[in-house]
């Protein structure tokens, strides 16, 4: 069922709207545009539909007018012409009192910089859209401290977002969102200003929530990585226009001109296949800190029998085994130094994940991943050939 | 080519803000009166009751705020303890009373006009743009012109006195308030609409507690600007330590002018240390 529909959308910013118009039709650009007539082309004649329970992305380059389409949707920008409807209903027309209702009950947005208010305390941010509605007190809390519970923030609801790491302030600004309970998630860059590490769980933890809850959801990103592994369908946008629609294996296998094909390839060889991507977060014991048994008792908490070895600065010392801490431990040794191994080989976070395929076929450890001397990340063979997998098919579906 | 411009006759600004003038006196002479005679009730009394309190009690009051007030740390408190037992001590007191009256006062209907007015002007470009250069003018006439349609309405004491200190130190309230609010940030002015907020919700919700530290400081303006009108205000009899300070320029009693200088100085410290920490603090 057709969740939103956007037909023939076109803002322009600035003044002389209708001479930029002209230009556009003329095949003009972006750039020479504004030279001419001072008037920005946020977006241009975009027209779609999005289905229900779809997680649609919009994807392109920053400038590309993703932004504004998305502030367009629910009004937070007006357009200069074009429709968009919801569940049928028109909300170019609508009037304030009508738009606001809209905002209240069908649709929430989530924002790039968590667009979270630092006065407030986790719940009362998260009571925000609830309390604007004129929900009661009691009624607003319970609600507000069940989407926190949902994202396993409840015993922060008194913190400050200050107080909360990117991660964590984001999962309150997905939190805030679903305690409205709307149909439709805006969703804004919402993971860009996260960590890969983080981003990648958070993508794992709204595909899980999608499973659950069937919203229609859409997603903005620069990230064809993103698009790729969350998107349904995907627009590609540029210059304020949507240049293909399609689901991920559609725009892989035919681009549908020269624009997509370059920004794929660009992709493919310096994003798609990093060590960065496949790597997982490190577990670590700090050398000059650390005892074998704080060392063991880290290995049974993370159910892992290798631990990489840090100093104070996270800088790459080495690694230790359980083999070694137990025995470590037995004899009463205060620190890990003696057991330390250095034999494992490490690699820059910015390498292909094809040329770290012989070094960790070879290899029974795992790899370290050093940047600047400091350990940023650990490649595990199962989780390499695992995203290797995945993504050679994105590979070969493109050529 | 000096003669042709001598030709051009004389242009009768003067004339024209003085025949305003008389004509606002002439036909609201009514509501200046009742604002005069309210006005200086009001405030005799608030001076009668400060100046009832005795002086002890006032002095661990004010530290006891200053305590507080700074998260208990102890050097504001030693120096209003200190400063107002001088003031005292020179036998100032009374003066120091219908000073703090005034600027109470002249503060307090600053901000009351000062909020509202700078909220309006960051909602809107147009009352913006009108507003701003109100407020450049307001700042850049020399204090002492505002007495005089000060004196043409209210004639002399303390009301008059009010009135020239509020319009001289109204516009950094005015300011400082449309800054703060336009300085909130473009995403949280957006997610408070993405969710619905009415206007008013906005404002109150999520603009003012994000603005407030920028309108606190711009309140302590306002207050120090007051403050610093007491002075010139006393030239239309407004009392106080200005007064004090006034007469010892007009006698050239070095000594004098000196001690009731030095009072103000004290007092304006404690004032602005204490509107500052108010700020700080959560």
């Amino acid at each position: 069922m057709e969740k939103i529909k956007v037909e023939h959308v076109t803002k322009v910013f600035g003044k002389h709207i209708n001479s930029a118009l002209k230009l556009v039709e003329q095949k003009k650009s972006k750039t020479e545009i504004l030279k001419q007539t001072g008037a920005t082309i946020g977006v241009y004649d975009a027209s779609f539909s999005v289905n229900e329970g779809e997680i649609f992305v919009i994807m392109g380059l920053s400038g590309s007018g993703k932004s504004t389409l998305v502030r367009l949707l629910n009004h937070l920008i007006e357009p200069t012409s074009g429709s968009i409807y919801i569940d049928g209903e028109n909300i170019s027309q609508m009037n304030k009192q009508q738009l606001r209702t809209i905002r209240r009950e069908k649709m929430s947005m989530v924002f790039q910089n968590f667009g979270l208010f630092p006065q407030r305390t986790v719940l009362a941010n998260t009571e925000y859209g609830l309390e604007v509605r004129g929900i009661p007190k009691e009624e607003r809390t319970k609600k507000a401290e069940a989407a926190l519970e949902n994202a396993g923030l409840l015993p922060y609801k008194d913190q400050f977002p200050s107080q909360l790491s990117g991660g964590m302030q984001q999962r309150v600004g997905l939190a805030r969102a679903l305690a409205n309970d709307p149909d439709i998630l805006l969703m804004d860059e919402a993971f860009s200003a996260l960590d890969p590490l983080i981003r990648k769980d958070m993508q794992d933890e709204l595909l899980d929530l999608q499973q659950k809850v069937r919203k229609t959801i859409i997603f903005i990103t620069h990230d064809l990585n993103e698009a790729l592994r969350i998107g349904d369908r995907i627009a590609l946008m540029k210059d304020g226009k949507i240049i293909q629609i399609g689901t991920g294996e559609d725009i892989l296998t035919n681009p549908a001109n020269d624009y997509v094909r370059t920004f794929l390839e660009d992709v493919d060889r310096s994003k798609v296949l990093t060590v960065e991507n496949a790597m997982i977060r490190p577990m670590s014991v700090n050398v000059e800190i650390d005892g074998p048994k704080v060392a063991l008792k880290r290995m049974r908490e993370e159910k892992v029998s290798v631990l990489l070895a840090v100093d104070k600065n996270r800088e790459f010392k080495g690694y230790i085994t359980a083999d070694d801490a137990l025995e470590a431990a037995r004899l009463g040794e205060k620190n890990v130094m003696r057991i330390l191994r250095t034999d494992m080989s490490t690699v820059p976070p910015d390498m292909l994940i094809q040329d770290v395929l012989g070094i960790i076929s070879e290899s029974s450890i795992p790899l370290a991943v050093v940047k600047e001397s400091k350990l940023v990340g650990v490649l595990i063979k199962g989780v390499v050939i695992q995203s290797l997998a995945s993504d050679g098919e994105e590979v070969t579906g493109n050529e | 080519m000096s003669k042709i411009l001598d030709r051009i006759p004389s242009l009768p600004v003067a004339d024209s803000v003085e025949s305003l003038m008389d004509w606002l006196t002439g036909n609201l002479s009514g509501l200046f009166s009742f604002l005069q005679n309210g006005g200086k009730n009001a405030m005799d009394f608030i001076t009668d009751m400060l100046i009832a309190i005795p002086p002890v009690v006032f002095i661990l009051v004010i530290a006891l705020i200053a305590f507080i007030a700074t998260s208990k740390k102890f050097g504001l408190v030693i120096f209003s303890i200190i400063g107002l037992l001088f003031i005292y001590n020179q036998g100032l007191w009374e003066e120091l009373m219908n000073t703090i009256t005034l600027v109470i006062f002249s503060s307090i209907i600053a901000i009351i006009i000062g909020i509202p007015l700078g909220i309006l002007m960051s909602k809107s470009t147009v009352a913006e743009n009108i507003i701003k250069p109100i407020l450049d003018f307001m700042q850049t006439m020399p204090g002492f012109v505002y007495l005089i349609p000060a004196v043409a309405f209210f004639g002399i004491g303390v009301v008059p006195g009010v009135f020239a200190s509020v319009i001289f130190a109204l516009p950094p309230t005015v300011r400082f308030t449309n800054l703060g609010i336009r300085q909130v940030p473009r995403e949280l002015v957006e997610a408070a609409d993405s969710y619905g907020s009415t206007g008013w919700q906005k404002l109150i919700k999520v603009e003012l507690p994000l603005a407030k530290s920028t309108i606190m400081a711009g309140i302590n303006q306002t207050v120090l600007l007051s403050l610093s009108m007491v002075v010139i205000a006393s030239m239309i009899g407004a009392p106080g330590l200005g007064r004090e300070v006034l007469s010892a320029l007009q006698r050239a009693q070095v000594g004098n002018g000196f001690v009731a200088g030095l009072s103000l100085v004290i007092f304006a410290i404690i004032v602005d240390r204490l509107t500052q920490s108010l700020n700080k603090k959560k």
